[in-house]
């Protein structure tokens, strides 16, 4: 296997609030092949968001934003310019929002913004990219894909328009898609349907993706690899296989707990909860920022975290060896 | 979008008659108009008189009927003072008020709106500094003040543009400055809210993540959906700068419609003043139903209602 398509080392988003700075991401790695799926999952507020906009170039301007290493197909992104970025972006990285409802334009037709990106990026005529938005809305599901081109955003329901907005962003056949939590704000009833639509697509084009859900239902289902993030830390990667079957970190673990298992979960016992509240990140952050919720925190979480690799691939930080607060560490 | 301009025009069309039969009853809130005509010493065989002549004696809304069926074939009666048709008196003085008024909230746009982008585009830098300053300055100095400041300096310091007069367009730079300026600050703080508020939205983040240049998401993406507040209130400048540009026309000496209101109001020239109360608000009738179709034009939510 040659060098992955994505790689991310030590990424870092600092926040400039008020009473200082707030460490919103901190020390983030990972590495995405050509086709492979990462879901990251964490509660809201993690730095889920916020990481998936920094690798698109899309943060505010006042937000800084480091890393050792950040490489997309051999491109450095952490010197790359904002015309660089403006030809990646839409072209071969895209991006689908969290908010069906309010990321379309409401003054310009579906057409107009679908074709857009083609415009942009090929060196290709109205015709031909008018053929292709209608292709790429029946792709997605829509019918009568022709005169939907022609509609305003505000004629549309949530769910064709979270279609449209996954249409718009494989109009130039990205190599690399980033799903910020795409059916979150969308009926239960369709959220499974377009996230199937959204894999499919995905394994058909042989496109790389990084989803980001709260739904470990959906990662269970759809992941390669999972990264676990919590309070602006990954505190746990690796397959789907490993962070589901053996997981290590107590974040993890208490995750898991909290959703039900057919044929496990008796009726009406309770599910489990993780207690207590993300930590505060503004100034600095030391030591392992989920022990003050952590059953098997010790007085050497406040220091230094270890990573740890019980695995090839699988990485979590903990000071416990195996996630565990075991008879000698307890001492 | 036809059956909207349909609905519209309709809609305006009603409000023009209810404004019509308004600006009439405004004769009689005044005070008996025969009375007032024939003066402070007439007796009141002369008032009875006069109510004869000029028909006051009549009910009211036949005088209303009569009023309108020759309004609406362009016949406004005469007036008292200047015993001339009160239409061409009022089409004369109309063409400097319009002349005026587009000058002063084209100047008016073509300083705001730039300036407001600006500003949205670098909150609290210089430049929305300046900007502020600017609006701040145009909103608490009076327009006969400024007006003077101009003349004095222009005319009496440098003699580089004349301070009165309608003969040449460069008569027409400094009330335009002056009554441009007054409509500015509203314009270009709308603008700047817009802008600010549109910048910050999802579709604009789309937009960047689709690869637009910063141009194409500011004019093409953002300033289309910030500027649709902008038109209605553009609307209501200017309607406002052909009804009450009066002071702006009595520092310049420009004698438009605004002065021509101000000297009848004070003439008790009724049927002038019934008439340019009527042909403002037609003003205004017509600019609110151009807005409305511009705005719907903008906004596709909008043709549906």
């Amino acid at each position: 296997m040659n060098s992955p398509l994505l790689r991310v080392k030590d990424l870092t988003i600092d926040i400039p609030v008020g009473g200082g700075t707030l460490n919103a991401v901190r020390g983030i790695d990972f590495d995405l092949n050509r086709g492979e799926t990462l879901c990251i999952v964490g509660e809201s507020g993690s730095g889920k968001s916020l990481t998936s906009l920094a690798l698109m170039g899309l943060l505010g301007g006042r937000i800084k934003r480091t890393a050792t290493q950040m490489e997309f197909d051999g491109i450095d992104l952490t010197k790359a310019n904002n015309k660089t970025m403006r030809a990646l972006r839409g072209d071969r990285m895209a991006m689908i929002f969290q908010e069906p409802m309010t990321s379309l334009n409401p003054a310009f037709t579906i057409g107009n913004q679908l074709m857009e990106a083609l415009l942009l990026h090929r060196n290709v005529g109205k015709d031909a990219a008018r053929a292709r938005a209608v292709e790429l809305l029946e792709k997605v599901g829509i019918t009568a894909a022709e005169s939907r081109l022609s509609q305003y955003p505000h004629q549309l329901s949530g769910g064709l328009r979270q279609r449209v907005m996954i249409a718009m962003a494989l109009m130039c056949e990205p190599e690399l898609i980033i799903a910020d939590e795409p059916t979150t704000a969308l009926d239960v009833t369709i959220q499974a349907q377009i996230l199937r639509l959204l894999v499919d697509l995905g394994r058909e084009m042989n496109m790389a993706m990084i989803l980001i859900t709260h739904d470990l239902g959906v990662v269970a289902r759809v992941a390669d690899k999972v990264a676990v993030m919590y309070a602006g830390e990954l505190v746990e990667t690796g397959s789907a296989e490993q962070v589901f079957n053996a997981p290590m970190h107590p974040y993890t673990r208490g995750l898991l707990r909290c959703i039900p298992q057919p044929g496990k979960t008796e009726r009406g016992a309770r599910l489990g909860t993780i207690p207590g509240i993300v930590p505060n990140l503004v100034g600095g952050v030391t030591g392992c920022p989920f022990r003050t919720r952590c059953d098997h925190a010790v007085a050497a979480c406040r220091d230094a975290i270890p990573h740890r690799k019980p695995a090839e691939n699988h990485r979590f930080r903990c000071v416990h060896e195996t996630g565990h607060q075991t008879a000698e560490t307890a001492v | 979008m036809l059956n909207f301009i349909l609905k519209r025009l309709g809609l305006a069309v009603l409000v023009a008659f209810t404004v019509s039969f308004i600006s009439f009853s405004l004769m009689f809130l005044s005070g008996d108009p025969a009375a007032a005509l024939a003066g402070e010493t007439a007796s009141d065989q002369d008032v009875e008189a006069i109510r004869v002549l000029y028909g006051f004696d009549r009910p009211m809304l036949i005088q209303y009927w009569d009023w309108l069926s020759s309004a609406l074939v362009g016949d406004l009666g005469e007036s008292y003072y200047f015993k001339l048709p009160v239409a061409s008196l009022i089409a004369e003085r109309l063409q400097v008020t319009m002349l005026l008024g587009l000058c002063g909230i084209s100047f008016a746009l073509l300083t705001a709106v730039p300036l407001g982008v600006a500003a949205a585009i670098r909150p609290n830098s210089i430049i929305d500094r300046i900007a502020l300053f600017l609006s701040v300055a145009g909103q608490a100095m009076p327009s006969f003040w400024f007006g003077l400041i101009l003349i004095v300096v222009f005319s009496i310091q440098f003699g580089i543009l004349p301070p009165s007069g309608t003969s040449t367009w460069r008569h027409f730079i400094m009330p335009t400055i002056v009554l441009g300026y007054y409509a500015m600050p509203a314009i270009m703080r709308l603008t700047r809210a817009g802008m600010l508020e549109v910048l910050s939205s999802d579709y604009i983040r789309t937009a960047r993540a689709k690869g637009a240049s910063e141009f194409t998401v500011l004019f093409k993406h953002a300033l289309r959906n910030a500027i649709i507040p902008v038109v209605s209130l553009a609307a209501v400048q200017m309607g406002f700068m052909l009804g009450g540009s009066i002071v702006v026309e009595s520092i310049f000496a420009l004698h438009g419609a605004g002065y021509l209101a101000w000297e009848s109001i004070a003439r008790n020239d009724l049927p002038t003043v019934q008439a340019l109360i009527l042909v403002f608000s037609l003003f205004y009738i017509v600019f609110t139903f151009l807005s409305d179709v511009l705005n719907a034009w903008l906004d596709p939510r909008m043709r549906a209602g």
